[in-house]
């Protein structure tokens, strides 16, 4: 049964249980919904809760659990001595599932019947030359084993699928039955339903969560094995990023330092930049300007925060990196060599960051209470001596975590890097050389033809658990900051 | 049309210090304050009493022009201190408000040291030559806003962490401090505890003997305690102004006399 059918028969029921319970509970109330605990729709949603929802559950539980359990079946269907030299398990089981859906296309099709499918004396050739007549992708790899195996996985599929549906229904319709039942005047669906709606939104809650923890675990376990190809001290504490890729040989120096000087180099250029301008823009926007030029304005600095970053990128590239050579290159100043440098990808970047600084800045400045300006305008200060030494002041902490939000903003930007900083990692002082970042660095070694196994691949995932738990600590601080300033006011 | 006070004993000078005539105040459409004729004494205080929304507080704010901050309010009419009249385009509003000074409803100290909230006002206006100036300017704010004997301990705390009778006497003080010839307080009890309450009002008639001093109030008996002139505000009007005594125990028109028995407000 297709699993859209099988999900809408699940509704179906849960909306029969919904209709009925409501018209058992209105039935023994004598139509007056007055002697009723709750409201007749609650008695209805409860049932429909008790339906849908564990049968749902079981529905995704199965989807995901079925996968493992039949690769795991045709594996050890598959004899060692199947697999090539140049191949591994994994896509002998590739080929498998390829055969399997070859198969079922054939059946669709009608260039096999079930049968023919499924018979495990089928001789090889023939079932490849009827593959092939119904479209599917052959290739020559598809053996004796291999058909077997493909056919054991349709047959388990199916079956799998068809207890699947079964039992799903099953349960649907056991958990109408129990909302049903349920069903009296003085049940309180009501409070049911309110844990019903608490469960649902804790389950939302807890999913964003619980992926934020499978990026963490997925980086831990590939970085684990890194340090386990490559000493960490080397890593934590090495001054030359030098990857030579596998197929050359000889060992790689894989340093992380002149990265992650390079990511705060060009970190810090772009808040120089960022900062004066945004927290400026923000002061304007919240202090002096009138309401209609705020409707217009504020609106236009955050366009900026929409532009995708690798528009800024070429902005970088074609715009701001040939206008900086022309000044600082060859022909006037000296101090550069190329368009592509840490003051090119600084810069745009700040200019990214203006409306990040700006915004957070202007709603903190606007959290300020108006009985501090007014306080300060009765002792007779002017507006920007208001604003220096009152408005700031206050509302610093608020500021500080927004600095640091498009910091961390700042240190995880890639794309702008890659074309505007260009890809040498050096350890420079010079804001015109060339240099590169942790985020362009994982892009470079992960692009291409890489082999997962060998520490050149691997040293990504060290660099990316690197740059997490360094943007996980300024964002701390930064909510730490925000949180302590709210503290304040309220 | 006024009487001269009864209780001259109480009051050193009887000269007029601001003299407000014919105001008229507009929010936008809404004619906020209308017609409004008062002259305010020195070296008194007068309360402005009358019902929510009756423009008291509005027109406690045209007397240094706080109303500036609204882009909408426009005021029309002549409010004169000491004969200037303050909304000449000469006058400086900035430099206004540091002679008229102002207390609010809230007690709303900045988020810095009580010594950094009373300099706040002198430094900026540079009011002292050197630090111990500075010093002396605050001590002498924090004395006449009775309260330098519980922080002259703790000057550099942060003045939001005292209590709530303590910040608005720290406003009073940092109010005080700018050397102002007016004190304009608008509800400076109505957040504080009967204690406080008790204490600012203590302050506030000591006050009298420095300042011409306007304060604008719920409570008709805090009116009735502190002050030795009452106007009664009712929609936009100024209905009566005369001497307390006689607008608590006799008074002309027959609004003022159901406000203060409360058969309206």
């Amino acid at each position: 049964m297709p699993l859209l059918w099988l999900f809408l028969l699940v509704l179906a029921i849960a909306a029969g249980a919904f209709v009925l319970a409501r018209a058992r509970v209105m039935a023994q109330a004598g139509q007056d919904r007055r002697t009723l605990h709750s409201l007749p729709i609650y008695y209805g949603s409860n049932a429909a809760m008790k339906s849908a929802i564990p049968a749902l559950l079981v529905l995704v539980l199965w989807l995901l659990a079925q996968p493992f359990y039949v690769n795991n079946a045709v594996s050890d269907m598959i004899p060692e001595s199947a697999i090539a030299d140049s191949s591994s398990r994994g896509l002998i089981l590739a080929e498998v599932r390829r055969a399997a859906d070859g198969l079922d296309l054939a059946v669709s099709t009608g260039g096999m019947t079930e049968n023919e499918a499924r018979n495990t004396r089928a001789d090889i050739s023939d079932v490849t030359a009827r593959l092939s007549d119904a479209g599917a992708i052959v290739t020559s790899q598809i053996t004796q084993p291999v058909l077997r195996a493909a056919q054991q996985f349709r047959v388990l599929n199916s079956a799998g699928y068809q207890i699947m549906s079964a039992v799903v229904l099953l349960i649907a319709a056991a958990g109408a039955l129990w909302g049903f039942k349920e069903t009296k005047p003085d049940f309180r669906a009501r409070n049911v339903v309110e844990q019903g709606v608490r469960a649902l939104l804790i389950a939302a809650a807890s999913i964003a969560i619980l992926t934020t923890l499978g990026i963490v675990l997925s980086l831990v376990f590939n970085t684990i094995e890194f340090f386990r190809l490559y000493p960490a001290s080397d890593f934590f504490f090495g001054t030359s990023w030098a990857p030579s890729f596998s197929g050359r040989g000889g060992s790689s120096d894989l340093g992380i330092l002149p990265l992650l000087w390079g990511t705060f180099y060009i970190s810090i250029v772009a808040l120089v930049v960022a900062v004066p301008i945004g927290l400026f823009a923000a002061i304007y926007l919240s202090e002096y300007a009138s309401s209609r030029v705020r409707a217009f304005a504020k609106p236009m600095l955050e366009v900026l925060a929409g532009i995708p970053t690798i528009v800024y990128g070429l902005f970088a590239l074609l715009t701001v990196g040939p206008l900086l050579v022309q000044v600082f290159g060859d022909d006037g100043l000296g101090w550069m060599q190329a368009g592509t440098a840490v003051m090119t990808a600084g810069l745009v970047m700040g200019i990214m960051l203006i409306p990040f600084v700006s915004s957070l800045s202007d709603d903190i400045i606007n959290a300020v209470p108006q009985s501090m300006r007014d306080g300060s305008y009765g002792l007779g200060a002017t507006q920007s001596e208001t604003i220096r030494q009152v408005v700031i002041p206050a509302a610093l902490p608020g500021i500080v975590g927004a600095i640091l939000l498009a910091a961390s903003r700042a240190i995880g930007e890639t794309m702008i890097v890659v074309l505007g900083a260009g890809a040498a990692a050096r350890l420079s002082l010079n804001p015109f050389d060339a240099m590169t970042t942790v985020t362009a660095k994982i892009v470079s070694q992960l692009t291409g033809d890489s082999d997962f196994a060998s520490p050149e691949a691997l040293v990504a995932f060290a660099l990316g658990m690197t740059l997490f738990v360094i943007t996980l600590g300024l964002n701390v601080l930064a909510l730490y900051i925000v949180r302590k300033y709210r503290e304040q006011y309220e | 049309m006024y009487d001269i006070p009864h209780h001259t004993q109480e009051t050193a000078v009887t000269d007029v210090k601001i003299k407000a005539k014919d105001v008229q105040v507009y929010y936008g459409n809404n004619h906020a304050i209308k017609d409004v004729s008062v002259e305010i004494e020195n070296n008194t205080v007068t309360a402005f009493i009358g019902p929510s929304g009756c423009g008291k507080s509005t027109f406690l704010r045209c007397l240094n022009r706080m109303n500036d901050t609204i882009d909408i309010c426009r005021v029309e009419g002549d409010i004169l201190i000491d004969g200037d009249d303050i909304y000449d385009k000469r006058v400086d509003p900035v430099q206004l408000r540091a002679k008229v000074g102002m207390v609010f409803q809230k007690p709303n100290p900045f988020p810095k040291s009580i010594y950094d909230n009373i300099a706040y006002g002198p430094r900026i206006h540079g009011m002292a030559r050197n630090k111990a100036e500075l010093d002396d300017i605050v001590e002498r704010a924090l004395r006449r806003g009775a309260i330098w004997d519980e922080v002259k301990d703790r000057l550099q705390a942060p003045g939001t962490g005292l209590s709530g009778g303590q910040q608005q006497r720290l406003c009073i003080a940092r109010a005080v401090a700018t050397e102002p010839e007016v004190l304009l307080m608008d509800e400076p009890c109505s957040a504080l505890d009967p204690i406080a309450t008790a204490q600012v009002e203590e302050l506030i008639d000591e006050l009298r003997q420095n300042y011409a001093v306007v304060i604008v109030t719920h409570s008709m008996q805090q009116a009735a305690r502190v002050s030795q002139k009452t106007a009664f505000f009712h929609l936009g009007n100024l209905v009566e102004y005369d001497d307390t005594s006689k607008i608590f125990t006799n008074p002309e028109d027959s609004r003022t006399e159901s406000y203060i028995t409360g058969r309206i407000g």
